[in-house]
């Protein structure tokens, strides 16, 4: 029985046991309801969730442990001139049977041992299948009827319910911690596996970036993984993002917390929020086909020669994007500065701009500071972008027309490819991933704190 | 307005500086102060029209680069659909009718309408009409296989090259050696203009085709396909978790340090950047779970661990603005906590929690870097039927076609990005309107 099918089966189960409950919890006090510790429909809750959660919990812990079992006992049956081989092998080996057991296409050479062995994983797995069928339906079964026998007017059946209820509550509040939990392991494991093949001098330091493709199953080509030419790379396509941004920005938020009518600025601020909501793969394409062609019909006529793809492009094309990054965050803490001082530095003759500058501007630094602080890791962390319009060759220049590419770049460029998972070809996207997440994470916990030390110093 | 008083003061200033004599000095002083004053003021208006104006450049040059897609050439043919000529020997086996050759019929009739003189001319001729002329013809046989052995009259695609010179993105004063089509040609395509076979047309394929090699037979179709049922599955994970989440840490949560956890969790991975997300996905779900890759389930579970934060936060905010006393009435009359918030706060709260999800659904219909990471990119030719199957979506498609050479794949990406800007306006507008429409003052 396929997965969805048995979930159905277990929710109309849960419905029916529902309904069944509440009757049941009628019926023992004869009609009486005052008589009940709860409401009627909460014992049928209670039998529904006797019924559901052994059962879900029968399911998800055999979905665990089943191809661990099957996998272990797989790589045990292989012939021992496969166990003796190389090691990477074994694993390539070991999906492609897989893939056969499950009708799937393989692009590797089929032998006749991998037939074999894929025909008994095929009937093993559909053994398991119905195993847990059954697991999954008597753990239901003898649920539900523990739960129809607790029915009792004393029974506290609405707080047990609540307590199930609140249980639910925390387990989906705790998703965020086992989100940060998996980035961090997920790439911290398959980092420590890249830096097994590749030493950390040579990605933390090295100048040359020449990963050299290894097709699938060939092994042995090494190249060279030095990160700092694309960590050069992020870092100058956003120098030039923020050059475009902050002062646009900035600008645009002091005219509108500070000159603009009411009216200006409820039509302007959601106009510039546009910018933040479209796609950036929307802005990437801009990139490509108008900004790019743009700039370099520009640079032609002045005598500049300017690639379609350049740090330029992508960078100002980045800019644009994070405009409202710095505008709507400034913005909010300007407002934010009270009046009083504004109004004593009029009252000492100062003209608006003065202020802004003299007064407002320095009360407003730590948070104007914060939010430029975020845009920056927001253009660390951009993609589609610089995968677009800033190009492929890692570039340690510092000349912004010419292409340049960038973390981001390189981890989406060794992992669209056909490669073989366990190469360092492969696994270095999980150091640069993890190099960024650093980064990023280091950067947004300052402009937090930033931002909130000085929230407190007006409340 | 304070503001307002200050104006007031100050534009009287300058009148009085002016009744003394002697005050040359201050009076340049104060012309340079008020000079920096409206050029400081400037630089705002300059910068708040550049952003306006960077908006504006956007859109309409995405807009004029997708007008031609919406439109596509088609050739109006009499074909004759011969059973033998097509091969057919079973009308009722479908499959035969499916794999028939009926680009011969078209041609056929389009040699009937110009005679080709010889080889070379033949092959222009066949140039004009797309590999896909014949998608039309097998859908009308497919659907009725009466009209074998009558003669139908059909608009088939053109190819793409013609597309271009009709709308002309190319232009006839190119020399011939440097367009794809010929003199010949075009002097077929002003004759078949002229007889009103040759026309431009709304075009259907762009919404229900796949991706293809020949942009004038592809379409976002499939594309469009994959994001809906990841928006499905986002929708479907998203609503129970990131409300419960939201209702446990606006509502119950103790003062604790695993609520401090979960809060600087949530904050902190609201801005971790997406692509992370993608490689949390290939490396849990694909590589250790064994999940398929390029599956909607998949991508739609990795948008889901995206936008949550998002949604919770948002959520939260709509949970907060719901005023104690609605609690404190309820915990009153005798309702425990939990009734007090799922009969009364919930509900109260609905609309703003409506708005945050319809924006986390937004945002993770416009995400492209995660789901390249899970092998979306792959060419997928048919439409997914299964949330398990292989499927692209509609950014994914964007970015993809971006990197293709043929002048025709420009337009098609740039419609493609319309229709996906359409969706993300009606969904931010349709925030909007229910914020509007639902918003309560307590």
């Amino acid at each position: 029985m396929s997965l969805t099918t048995m979930l159905l089966v277990l929710l109309v189960a849960a419905l029916a046991v529902y309904f069944l409950g509440s009757r049941r919890a009628r019926q023992v006090v004869r009609g009486e309801i005052r008589q009940l510790h709860s409401l009627p429909p909460f014992y049928g809750a209670y039998v529904g969730l006797w019924l559901a959660v052994p059962a879900l919990a029968v399911m998800i812990l055999w979905l665990a442990i089943e191809p661990m079992i099957l996998g272990a006992s797989l790589r045990a049956d292989l012939p021992a001139s496969v166990l003796n081989g190389p090691k990477d092998q074994i694993g390539l080996i070991v999906s492609t049977i897989k893939s056969l057991a499950t009708g799937g296409v393989t692009g590797s050479t089929i032998e006749p041992f991998m037939m074999e062995l894929a025909d008994d994983y095929a009937a093993a797995k559909a053994t398991g299948r119905s195993l847990m069928t059954a697991a999954v339906f008597a753990a239901a079964l003898a649920g539900g009827v523990v739960g129809f026998l607790h029915i009792r007017p004393a029974m506290r059946a609405r707080n047990r319910v609540e307590t199930v209820i609140r249980i639910l509550l925390i387990v989906a509040s705790s998703i965020a911690i086992l989100t940060t939990a998996g980035i961090v392991l997920s790439m911290l494991f398959e980092t420590i596996n890249f830096f097994r093949e590749v030493p950390l001098a040579n990605f933390f330091l090295g100048t040359t970036w020449d990963p050299r493709f290894a097709a699938a199953g060939s092994g042995g080509a090494t190249g060279q993984f030095g990160m700092l030419p694309l960590l050069w790379g992020t870092m100058f396509v956003s120098i030039v993002a923020m050059a475009v941004a902050v002062p646009v920005g900035l600008f645009a938020a002091i005219y509108m917390a500070e000159y603009a009518a009411p009216k200006v600025r409820s039509v302007v601020k959601p106009l510039l929020e546009i910018l933040a909501g479209i796609p950036t793969v929307v802005y990437g394409f801009f990139a490509l086909v108008t900004v790019g062609p743009f700039l370099r019909d520009i640079g032609g006529t002045i005598g500049l020669d300017i690639d379609a793809r350049s740090t330029l492009t992508a960078g100002f094309v980045m800019g644009i994007m994070i405009i409202p990054f710095v505008s709507s965050l400034s913005d909010d803490v300007i407002t934010a500065v009270p009046q009083a001082m504004r109004e004593g530095s009029y009252g000492l003759g100062a003209t608006r701009s003065e202020t802004i500058r003299r007064v407002v501007f320095p009360a407003a630094l730590p948070g104007i500071v914060g939010s430029i602080l975020l845009a920056v890791s927001r253009a660390i962390g951009e993609t589609m972008i610089v995968v677009m319009a800033a190009g492929v060759t890692a570039n340690l220049t510092a000349n912004p027309l010419e292409p340049i590419t960038t973390v981001t770049v390189k981890i989406v460029n060794q992992l669209t490819g056909d490669h073989e998972f366990s190469s360092p070809q492969t696994l270095v996207a999980f150091a640069l991933g993890m190099t960024l997440f650093v980064i990023t994470l280091g950067l947004n916990i300052v402009a937090l704190r930033v931002v909130r030390k000085y929230r407190e110093q007006y409340e | 307005m304070s503001n307002a008083h200050a104006d007031d003061s100050f534009e009287s200033a300058p009148r009085r500086v002016e009744g003394t004599t002697r005050t040359s000095h201050w009076q340049k002083r104060l012309r340079r102060r008020y000079a920096a004053e409206k050029r400081f003021q400037a630089y705002g208006i300059i910068a708040i029209c550049l952003g306006i104006s960077f908006l504006v450049v956007l859109f309409s040059s995405i807009i004029g680069n997708a007008l031609p897609a919406f439109t596509e050439a088609r050739i109006k043919l009499e074909v004759h659909l011969d059973q033998g000529d097509l091969g057919i020997k079973d009308p009722s086996d479908e499959g035969e009718l499916l794999r028939a050759y009926y680009l011969k019929p078209v041609r056929e009739a389009l040699k009937k309408v110009i005679p080709p003189a010889d080889r070379a001319e033949r092959k222009d001729l066949y140039g004009l009409l797309s590999v896909n002329a014949d998608a039309k013809v097998r859908q009308m046989v497919l659907s009725d296989p009466t009209v074998l052995g009558t003669t139908q009259t059909v608009w088939v695609l053109a190819s793409g090259d013609v597309d271009v010179m009709m709308k002309g993105i190319i232009g006839r004063d190119v020399p011939e050696e440097r367009r794809q089509i010929n003199d010949r040609q075009l002097a077929w395509m002003d004759q078949l203009v002229e007889q009103g076979l040759l026309e431009q047309k709304f075009n259907t394929t762009l919404f229900t085709a796949a991706a293809s090699a020949e942009p004038e037979a592809a379409g976002v179709g499939a594309a469009l396909v994959g994001s809906l049922m990841m928006m499905g599955v986002v929708l479907i994970l998203t609503l129970p978790i990131g409300v419960a989440a939201a209702v446990y840490l606006e509502e119950f949560a103790p003062v604790n340090w695993f609520t401090d956890l979960i809060e600087v969790n949530i904050n902190n991975l609201a801005a971790v950047p997406s692509i992370v997300f993608g490689l949390l996905g290939l490396a849990v779900f694909i590589n250790f779970m064994e999940l398929p890759r390029a599956a909607p389930l998949i991508g739609g579970m990795v948008l889901t661990l995206m936008t949550l934060p998002t949604v919770i936060i948002a959520t939260r905010a709509a949970l907060k603005a719901v005023p104690p006393s609605i609690r404190e009435a309820a915990l009153g009359v005798g309702a425990s906590k939990m009734q007090s918030i799922f009969h009364h706060v919930l509900p109260l709260a609905g609309p703003g929690i409506l708005t945050s999800i319809i924006i986390g659904l937004a945002q993770a219909l416009g995400e492209t870097a995660p789901l390249l990471m899970i092998g979306m990119v792959a060419f997928v030719v048919d439409h997914p039927s299964t949330p398990l199957d292989a499927a692209t979506a509609l950014p994914v498609q964007i970015y993809m076609w971006s990197g293709l050479p043929e002048r025709g794949f420009v337009a098609r990406t740039s419609a493609a990005i319309v229709v996906l800007l359409g969706f993300l306006i009606i969904m931010n507008a349709s925030a909007v309107w229910l914020r509007r429409k639902f918003e309560r003052r307590w």
